[in-house]
């Protein structure tokens, strides 16, 4: 199997906080992962290491089989990425957003994969208006676009259904899926876990900078992986305030 | 080619940002005529005064209304978190540099286009001359270069606004005392080859700021 997320021993810290503590995740190629965890996780730090937007301190990444610190470029090719902020142009309007990311991209039939994208987010009859006139809910549907805009390899998605309405919610996750199909690893965050078990074919549980808890979500029981997940991310906390207490004391 | 591409990416989505919203290029337009009033009215700019003062108020002008456009060019950047979209991309760091660079030295254009006839035509200053087009553009060229790349390192400051013109007046002293002293001689009757020492120093200016800027804006922007 063949594995375009691999990541071995990954540390980033900011300052004394140590962010990610020693993170190991796989994400093979059309496969879904959903990562869970409590605010200040280290979930949104994991998500921008992989994108390259963040260096990490220590440890091993791989995406594709590239090293990110040494292939740059290449790697950031095979990403699509969408973060908390949409990454878009509040004073163009969708259709110069997508047009712009197209070329800084090279992406070759940029027009008709644009309006193909527009139209699947339900945003076509919108394409000539400027973003800043779009709700939330709209942005998000075309930052989703913008994210998958160059075909990427690895789509890396951090809350990808915030502000999103059920319709737009389910059309995401029917996109994801049919990315998945092509052979598109992807890894999104959630604070939702039913949408977690839902939509990722692993579940992962991140806290406090390590992955506590990954498998696969038809093998984890939704009516109990809350209770789980409460016990687990609460372990974190008391190591965190073992360590804390050690610390002042050390 | 790729690179060239992607450079001309940026600019013109800039030109496009600013044709919707035209609130830049006309802030720094405003500013300039504003200040260009200002100072005929502060120093009386008439006859043989306003030949003597004319480039230190030309150049003034110039600089505080560059400095509005940078630091706004930037900030646009930051907006959204648009500065990610730009360094996830596949492109050479300094691609985004030159993208940004151009896109502010276009509108630095812009208002020079318009404030060096107004300046001439108030003030009856021969300004519309080859040599003094050559060292506006000599001097814009060095001050939007550094300012480009020391507005990406003002964004990320709490107080950006007050932090970009305290890091680029100093860096820009150079080109600004060059191109007030070029434009001064060229005022008063001379030659480029008469001021060809203060020409020289812009050139050579422009080219250290844009191979620093080159290098040294990957760290800036990154993380």
């Amino acid at each position: 199997m063949v594995c375009w997320i691999e990541v071995h021993n990954l540390t980033r810290s900011f300052g004394p906080r140590l962010a990610l503590a020693g993170v190991d995740l796989a994400v093979a190629a059309g496969e879904s992962v959903t990562l869970v965890g409590p605010n200040g996780a280290g979930k949104t730090t994991l998500l921008r290491v992989l994108a390259t937007l963040t260096r990490p301190t220590g440890g091993f990444v791989r995406i594709a089989g590239l090293d990110p610190a040494r292939a740059g470029s290449e790697v950031r090719r095979k990403i699509g990425f969408l973060s908390h902020r949409t990454l878009l142009y509040e004073d163009l309007t969708a259709e110069q957003n997508l047009r712009f990311y197209a070329r800084m991209y090279d992406l070759a039939g940029g027009d008709a994969r644009i309006a193909g994208l527009l139209e699947r987010v339900g945003l076509a009859a919108r394409r000539h208006d400027l973003l800043r006139t779009f709700s939330r809910g709209m942005q998000q549907r075309l930052a989703v676009a913008r994210a998958v805009l160059h075909r990427p390899q690895v789509l890396l998605l951090d809350e990808p259904y915030t502000g999103l309405d059920p319709e737009a919610a389910l059309a995401l996750t029917g996109l994801l899926a049919e990315l998945a199909g092509e052979g598109c690893a992807v890894l999104l965050t959630t604070h939702d876990l039913e949408r977690a078990l839902a939509v990722g074919q692993r579940v992962a549980v991140l806290a406090r900078g390590r992955v506590v808890y990954d498998a696969p979500g038809a093998e984890t029981d939704p009516a109990t992986f809350a209770d789980l997940y409460r016990r687990l991310t609460c372990a974190a906390c008391e190591d965190r305030g073992t360590q804390m207490h050690a610390d002042e004391r050390g | 080619m790729g690179f060239i591409r992607k450079v001309w990416a940026i600019v013109g989505k800039d030109v496009a940002a600013e044709l919707h919203t035209r609130e830049m290029v006309s802030a720094m337009l405003v500013f300039a005529v504003l200040a260009l009033l200002i100072f005929s009215f502060a120093l009386d700019l008439r006859g043989t005064m306003a030949r003597a003062a004319a480039p230190g108020v030309l150049w003034a002008t110039v600089t505080f209304a560059g400095t509005l456009g940078l630091s706004r060019s930037l900030a646009r950047e930051q907006q959204s978190g648009c500065i990610d979209g730009l360094l996830l991309a596949p492109v050479d760091r300094s691609a985004i540099f030159f993208g940004k660079a151009l896109g502010n030295l276009l509108s630095m254009a812009v208002v020079e286009a318009v404030l060096l006839p107004l300046f001439s035509a108030l003030f009856d200053v021969p300004l519309l001359r080859g040599g003094v087009l050559v060292v506006a553009a000599l001097g814009t060229v060095g001050y939007a270069a550094v300012g480009t790349l020391l507005a990406a390192i003002a964004v990320n400051t709490r107080a950006r606004e007050v932090m970009l013109p305290i890091l680029l007046l100093p860096l820009a002293l150079p080109a600004l005392i060059a191109a007030v002293q070029a434009t001064g001689g060229l005022v008063e009757g001379g030659g480029l080859a008469e001021v060809g020492g203060w020409v020289r120093l812009l050139v050579a200016y422009d080219l250290i700021v844009v191979a620093v800027a080159m290098v040294t804006f990957g760290y800036v922007v990154e993380e």
